[in-house]
């Protein structure tokens, strides 16, 4: 049952998936980081 | 509100509860009234999962904080995807592969019946008290400002969600709640063009966010090591996954969000949907509320939010010391708005001390803002010492009422109830069915098969605790803090329970009598330390839980390897 598929276009594993899942999470800690510095 | 704000809101929220319990009204299996639709999608999961932990105080003090504090407070969510991760790689297979209904069941499976039940029970203590608060704490801060009648409030949000909870069980839960996420992002996207619109001409959102930035509401991520401060990059990182990983890997309210469904994939998919949105809808929530804060210094906001409790003061013995704080108020404010002005125009010349100068002298005029709303505070308080004086929660609701136009007034008051009812459902949902499976069922093991009993038994354990939790809430107002007591006790349990699941998931040497006793003794240990220690209350989610597992080791390492009856299933 773990090896299931997540059957979603461009990602063949779940790893895949909760690589991109923290990949997003960086990019936006990222971005609400510039975001404060820029209104600062 | 005028008839057209309540046809909105009526026929919205009575809508949406007709629907849930007409598409249910024949549930008729355990499986379906206790986990959902075996065709539920991730789609639905996810809103469900979203849904059960956005209450109504989301929409009501969240703006409210991003208005008084900034929007620093998103760092609390940081833990958050982390601990979805997890859950969707470890808990949640095993959770399907077993079959079972509530988390607790996983317990008596991995461990035995004393550790399942010790589970349940401390989640129906923590749950069970915490539930009358769901209820309340909307409903006193809606009929304050509406004018409503705190028990009529109560006690009809209360029935709505009884009626379509016991009705439907899970899958009107679910059901209900993706259509309450959409009024609440219809309703709060709608907030913010319209907040957007109001903001003076030529301001726009790049105005505003420079006010707000300068101002120091817009410091979204503090890397500070320092431990006294509330809310920084690690804190949310280490405190929130521990606190995310206990609410959504074992708090039965979350757990029966994404047990059913479809298939494994649709689970996992749901809680990735949380994972990937749940810190943007924070920060945009936050966010409204720091716009609130600039649309503010231009329009004329009152010295103190909660007007019903100012206007009860400010008519009596005081009323001439009230009169002059409004006063000093508008003075100190059209000072404000003239500084702020004179900042902006110095922005744009190129001119760093002209700029600097400005901002400096903005800033003072600021804090004379903020301590003419000090003073007024502390006259509340010399006037009625038992009266709040936090009035946060009140700013988004204030603005709601004196800027939207009527129409969208309903809409937005659905809102708050929609994600009332929603949060209460879950909870309702998990209590009847924990009640259910891990009490009733377990003392009665031959009825297991009677599946129409069962959902009878569930049906009448899921209405008396709504029933509970109304009268609760009906109590509620007798009781000074009581959020932030519910907040404490949670924070005393959910360590200690996240405690023995970690263990059961990721030490399988330790087996039921070991792991038992030591959620005991680190219980006790975490209450008296509550007791006698002067230590932030979120770090016994962390102490708890690290404790169980440490005892849990040294426990079994003493009582030797686990038997096949006792151990590890």
């Amino acid at each position: 049952m773990d090896d299931e598929s997540p059957g979603v276009p461009g990602f063949r594993t779940w790893r895949g998936i909760y690589l991109f899942v923290f990949g997003c999470f960086v990019v936006v800690v990222v971005l609400l980081a510039l975001f404060s510095r820029v209104f600062a | 509100m005028n008839l057209t704000d309540w046809v909105v809101l009526l026929s919205t929220m009575l809508g949406i509860a007709a629907y849930g319990t007409w598409q249910t009204r024949h549930s008729s299996h355990l499986d379906t009234y206790l986990k959902g639709n075996a065709s539920t999608r991730w789609g639905t999961i996810g809103l469900s999962v979203m849904a059960t932990q956005a209450s109504a105080i989301t929409f009501l003090s969240i703006p409210g904080q991003g208005f008084e504090s900034g929007i620093g407070f998103v760092q609390n969510y940081f833990g958050l995807p982390l601990a979805l991760i997890i859950v969707c790689a470890v808990f949640l297979p095993i959770y399907r592969r077993l079959g079972v209904y509530t988390a607790y069941e996983f317990l008596g499976r991995r461990f035995d019946a004393k550790t399942r039940l010790l589970g349940a029970g401390l989640f129906l203590v923590q749950r069970g008290l915490a539930s009358g608060v769901t209820i309340y704490a909307p409903a006193i801060i809606l009929s304050t400002v509406l004018g409503w009648r705190l028990d009529l409030t109560i006690l009809f949000t209360g029935s709505l969600v009884i009626i379509y909870t016991v009705t439907g069980g899970s899958e009107a839960v679910s059901l209900t709640q993706k259509w309450q996420m959409g009024v609440i992002f219809g309703g709060m996207a709608t907030a913010f063009v319209i907040l957007l619109a109001k903001l003076p001409e030529g301001l726009g959102f790049g105005g505003a966010a420079h006010i707000a930035g300068a101002m120091g509401k817009l410091q979204a991520v503090d890397f500070s090591v320092d431990p006294s401060k509330r809310y920084t990059l690690w804190t949310g990182l280490l405190g929130g996954l521990f606190l995310s990983l206990s609410y959504f890997g074992t708090d039965q309210s979350q757990v029966q969000r994404y047990i059913g469904g479809a298939s494994l994939r649709e689970g996992r998919l749901g809680l990735m949907f949380n994972a990937l949105l749940k810190i943007p809808m924070q920060f945009f929530i936050l966010l409204l509320g720091a716009l609130v804060f600039v649309f503010y210094q231009f329009e004329r906001p009152p010295v103190f939010f909660n007007q019903a409790e100012w206007r009860r003061l400010a008519h009596g013995t005081d009323a001439g010391k009230f009169r002059a704080l409004e006063a000093d108020h508008a003075a100190a404010r059209a000072e404000a708005q003239t500084k702020i002005q004179a900042w902006l125009r110095a922005r744009t010349r190129d001119d760093t001390l002209l700029e600097s100068a400005a901002r400096t002298a903005m800033l003072d005029s600021q804090r004379r803002v903020e301590a003419v709303r000090t003073q007024a505070k502390a006259a509340i308080t010399a006037a009625d010492p038992r009266a709040k004086t936090k009035d946060s929660d009140y700013v988004f609701i204030t603005f709601i009422l004196t800027q939207l136009p009527h129409g969208l007034i309903g809409l937005l008051v659905a809102v708050m109830i929609a994600a009332a009812l929603g949060s209460k459902a879950s909870e309702l949902n998990a209590l009847g069915t924990t009640t259910t499976i891990d009490f009733w069922r377990h003392f009665r093991p031959l009825t297991a098969h009677d599946e129409a009993r069962n959902i009878r038994v569930a049906k009448w354990f899921t209405a008396l605790w709504g029933v509970c939790a109304i009268g609760f809430a009906l109590f509620a107002g007798f009781a000074e803090n009581l959020i932030e007591a519910i907040n404490i006790l949670g924070s005393i349990f959910y360590g200690v329970v996240l405690g023995v699941f970690l263990v059961a998931f990721f030490l399988k040497r330790v087996g039921g009598t070991a792991v038992f006793f030591s959620a005991l003794a680190s219980q006790t240990l975490v209450i008296v330390g509550y007791f006698t220690l002067s230590i932030g209350y979120l770090w016994y989610n962390l102490i708890g839980c690290a404790v169980c597992v440490v005892f849990s080791v040294f426990l079994q390492t003493l009582l030797g390897p686990t038997t096949k009856t006792e151990g590890t299933r």
